[in-house]
């Protein structure tokens, strides 16, 4: 059975990773993704977790020996953030493409320059072309149950594809939080050994990663996006699945008292429970609003992101990150939205804020504000994006 | 006695007599008429056989072995990017280690094999190799030098001789060709404590042979820098690249040694040197350089080779 402990998160994180019976960990430690390398480091050398830990010389070849390891057949984890996101990756659209079911824990963490080791999603937002699955949490709980869940989403056979989960570096790896960690067993039931797809074999040889010339770049291409596409229900169904066995549903988008609301915001990760309490406060001034939570980033859930708002008047969308598109377009999560929108015929007032960089908290007072702003403000008055909470 | 000279203590090598047939890397690939490069992998595969697992670095080797739908190689191979070879090799031998010891597979005797070009080996992919080497993974890293980066269209490395022409280093008016010494990563690797280190040639196939299978009878990391001739990039004739070869050993320009455990051992003495200037002529890389020019690098060709010479003698004294 489960059990239920107070528990670092990354330690957690760790733990679970552990509990998934992993045979190589590659990684290169950086703030703040490095409780869960150390505590993976700790497991083998106690001899706690029956698994390879290759202290690489730099994400670049954390990367690469991840590939390599899972093109030989084994259970492969690694984890970044940031400036090592950046580095390795030129290795990670290279490890989709040649669908190697690899996952990586990513702290989330602003990219340089001013150099900065607290949170934001730009590290987020720099691996959404790269064609992997990016699943999002927003506590621990749900950090540990995505571990568990992108092993089982990246080695299904009929996806075959690098998992990342993301936790906000700080503000959940480094919190100690109550949560339910499954038993190895339980996980065992869950999570069927690796069986790869293909596997770098002298009993069976074959060639990995060749030239793709012209003739056939675009039908690899096309290979590699209906996979990412077909992968989405079959997450779902992954998720219903674990949903049985452990009691805990999660969906391609969360929805909470959206139901009647006619502002909603959309938000990703941790800022999305204190935007919940902002909610519960708002609703007991009568004011109708709701939030709609991303949590799987890629494959973009735009059909069910539309049934979510698609009642309400006023959109609240949140960006962590600056996109530097010169000030005339908005921010990356509400570029996807706005668009799936446009693809829906539907035209409410939207609103496009980018809050959090680099650390700066959001508070339940901005969620306010930024709905007041929204509400408040005359169709076609709101620029592209706003930057707010920032000093003058 | 060391790791490797334990493991090699009853090495039989292969002779004249004994060729392996067996052809990993098969004939119809795309390599340029008389390429060195693809004759030294050629030679190596042979020498290992068909329980390996190859990674690939980009360039020419890549290229020309893996056009899909086609494919040269009889053996599993793995071609991730331009400057990880060693890493990429590091992890698969990485996940064999893990596998076998949970005995979720049964194949303890699979070598695994890295190989990549100066440019991926010098210079981008230095990093790489160090971790490898630095972590001891069991692996053999082939360094298929042909002085250049050919795959983009012959552009200088750090392994592109002193005086060359390269599309990056052009002679003119202000230039004599590559303006520093090529760096000496066999040295390198000797410096990370590699148990086997060797230089080897095509032009001398049964050392390059024995070479490429005392590695891989070595555990932990073999490093072994093999000297290949490209017509295209060095502008001989495409019958010249292991005539090229050859002179580059006789000349001592590019000697043929072994470092194991450390302990150094020359391949073969070159007691009469020909002049550089007999190595340079049939490469019209060279035919820019003046009589200084080539006096400057005839000085420093020998003496590196008395200092090599010195280690081995310093060593258990040459075979
Ligand atoms: C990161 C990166 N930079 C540059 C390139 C372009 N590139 C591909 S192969 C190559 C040169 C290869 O030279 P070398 O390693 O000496 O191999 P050769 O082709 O000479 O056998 C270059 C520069 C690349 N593929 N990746
Ligand atoms: S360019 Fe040189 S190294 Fe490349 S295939 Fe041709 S001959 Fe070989
Ligand atoms: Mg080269």
């Amino acid at each position: 059975m489960s059990k239920r402990i107070g528990i670092e998160v990354s330690i957690a994180l760790a733990d679970a990773v552990g509990l998934c019976d992993v045979d190589v960990v590659a990684a290169y430690p950086i703030t703040p993704q490095t409780h869960i390398v150390e505590h993976l480091a700790e497991l083998v050398a106690e001899g706690h977790l029956d698994a390879d830990f290759v202290p690489v010389e730099s994400e670049h070849s954390a990367m690469s020996a991840c590939i390599g390891s899972s093109a030989a057949g084994a259970r492969t984890f690694t984890s970044t953030c940031s400036q090592g996101y950046a580095l390795m990756s030129e290795l990670c659209y290279i490890a989709s493409a040649m669908r190697l079911p690899i996952v990586m824990a990513v702290a989330n963490r602003a990219i340089s320059a001013p150099i900065n080791i607290w949170n934001d999603h730009a590290d987020l937002m720099y691996a959404r072309d790269t064609g992997w699955i990016q699943l999002i949490s927003e506590n621990g709980q749900e950090a540990v149950d995505l571990s568990i869940l992108a092993f089982r989403i990246a080695e299904d056979q009929g996806i075959s594809l690098p998992v990342q989960v993301n936790l906000d570096g700080f503000t959940m790896s480094h919190v100690i939080e109550p949560l339910m960690m499954p038993e190895a067993a339980e996980i065992k039931e869950f999570l069927p050994p690796f069986k790869p797809v293909l596997r770098l074999d002298p009993a069976k040889p074959i060639t990995m990663g060749p030239v793709g010339m012209p003739d056939v770049f675009t039908e690899a291409r096309k290979a590699q996006d209906e996979a990412l596409k077909s992968s989405k229900p079959a997450i779902q169904a992954i998720f219903d699945l674990f949903a049985k066995q452990f009691g805990r549903q999660y969906k391609l988008v969360e929805t909470y008292k959206t139901e009647d609301a006619e502002t909603i915001i959309v938000a990703m990760g941790s800022i999305a429970q204190t935007a919940m309490t902002a909610i519960d406060a708002m609703r007991a001034r009568g004011n109708k609003v709701g939030i709609a939570r991303i949590r799987v980033f890629r494959p973009f859930p735009a059909a069910e992101l539309v049934e979510a708002v698609r009642g309400a008047k006023n959109l609240v969308l949140l960006d962590r990150v600056t996109a530097f598109a010169g000030g005339e377009v908005s921010g990356p999560v509400a570029l996807e939205i706005k668009s799936a929108l446009f693809d829906n015929g539907l035209l409410p007032k939207v609103g496009n804020f980018l809050v959090g960089l680099g650390g700066r908290d959001v508070t339940q007072q901005n969620f306010e504000e930024m709905v007041e702003r929204v509400t408040s403000a005359k169709n076609g008055d709101l620029p592209a994006y706003e930057f707010i909470n920032v000093r003058e | 006695m060391g790791i490797a000279s334990e493991a090699l203590k009853n090495f039989k090598g292969f002779s004249l007599k004994n060729l392996p047939e067996v052809e990993p890397l098969s004939p119809g690939h795309r390599a340029c008429q008389g390429c060195g490069e693809v004759l030294a992998l050629r030679q190596a595969m042979k020498a290992i056989g068909t329980n390996v697992v190859v990674v690939s670095a980009t360039g020419c080797m890549e290229i020309i072995s893996s056009p899909w739908p086609q494919s040269a190689w009889r053996v599993p191979w793995i071609h991730v990017a331009f400057e990880n070879a060693a890493a990429v090799v590091s992890g698969v031998e990485t996940a064999y280690k893990a596998l076998n010891r949970k005995k979720i597979v049964d194949q303890p005797d699979v070598t695994f094999l890295a190989y990549g070009g100066d440019g991926a080996t010098a210079d981008i992919g230095l990093q790489a190799l160090s971790g490898a080497l630095e972590r001891g993974h069991n692996f053999i890293y082939l360094c298929l030098d042909n002085e250049a980066y050919m795959n983009t269209g012959i552009q200088r490395s750090s392994s592109t001789p002193f005086g060359a022409s390269t599309t990056t280093s052009p002679p003119g008016k202000k230039s004599s060709g590559q303006a520093t010494w090529k760096k000496n990563v066999a040295e390198i690797a000797v410096a990370h404590g590699t148990p086997y280190v060797a230089t080897a040639s095509p032009a001398f196939p049964i050392d390059l042979m024995n070479k490429v299978k005392k590695a891989s009878l070595v555990p932990g990391p073999a490093y072994i820098h093999i000297y290949s001739p490209c017509p295209t990039g060095w502008r001989c004739g495409l019958d010249e690249s292991v005539e090229a070869a050859r002179l580059a050993v006789q000349s001592r320009v590019f000697p043929l040694y072994e470092v194991i455990d450390g302990h150094y051992f020359l391949s073969r003495k070159v007691a009469k040197p020909i002049p550089v200037t007999q190595y340079f002529k049939p490469q019209r890389r060279f035919r820019h350089l003046t009589e200084a020019e080539i006096g400057y690098i005839q000085v420093k060709v020998d003496e590196l080779y008395e200092k090599l010479v010195e280690k081995c003698d310093q060593g258990d004294g040459n075979k």
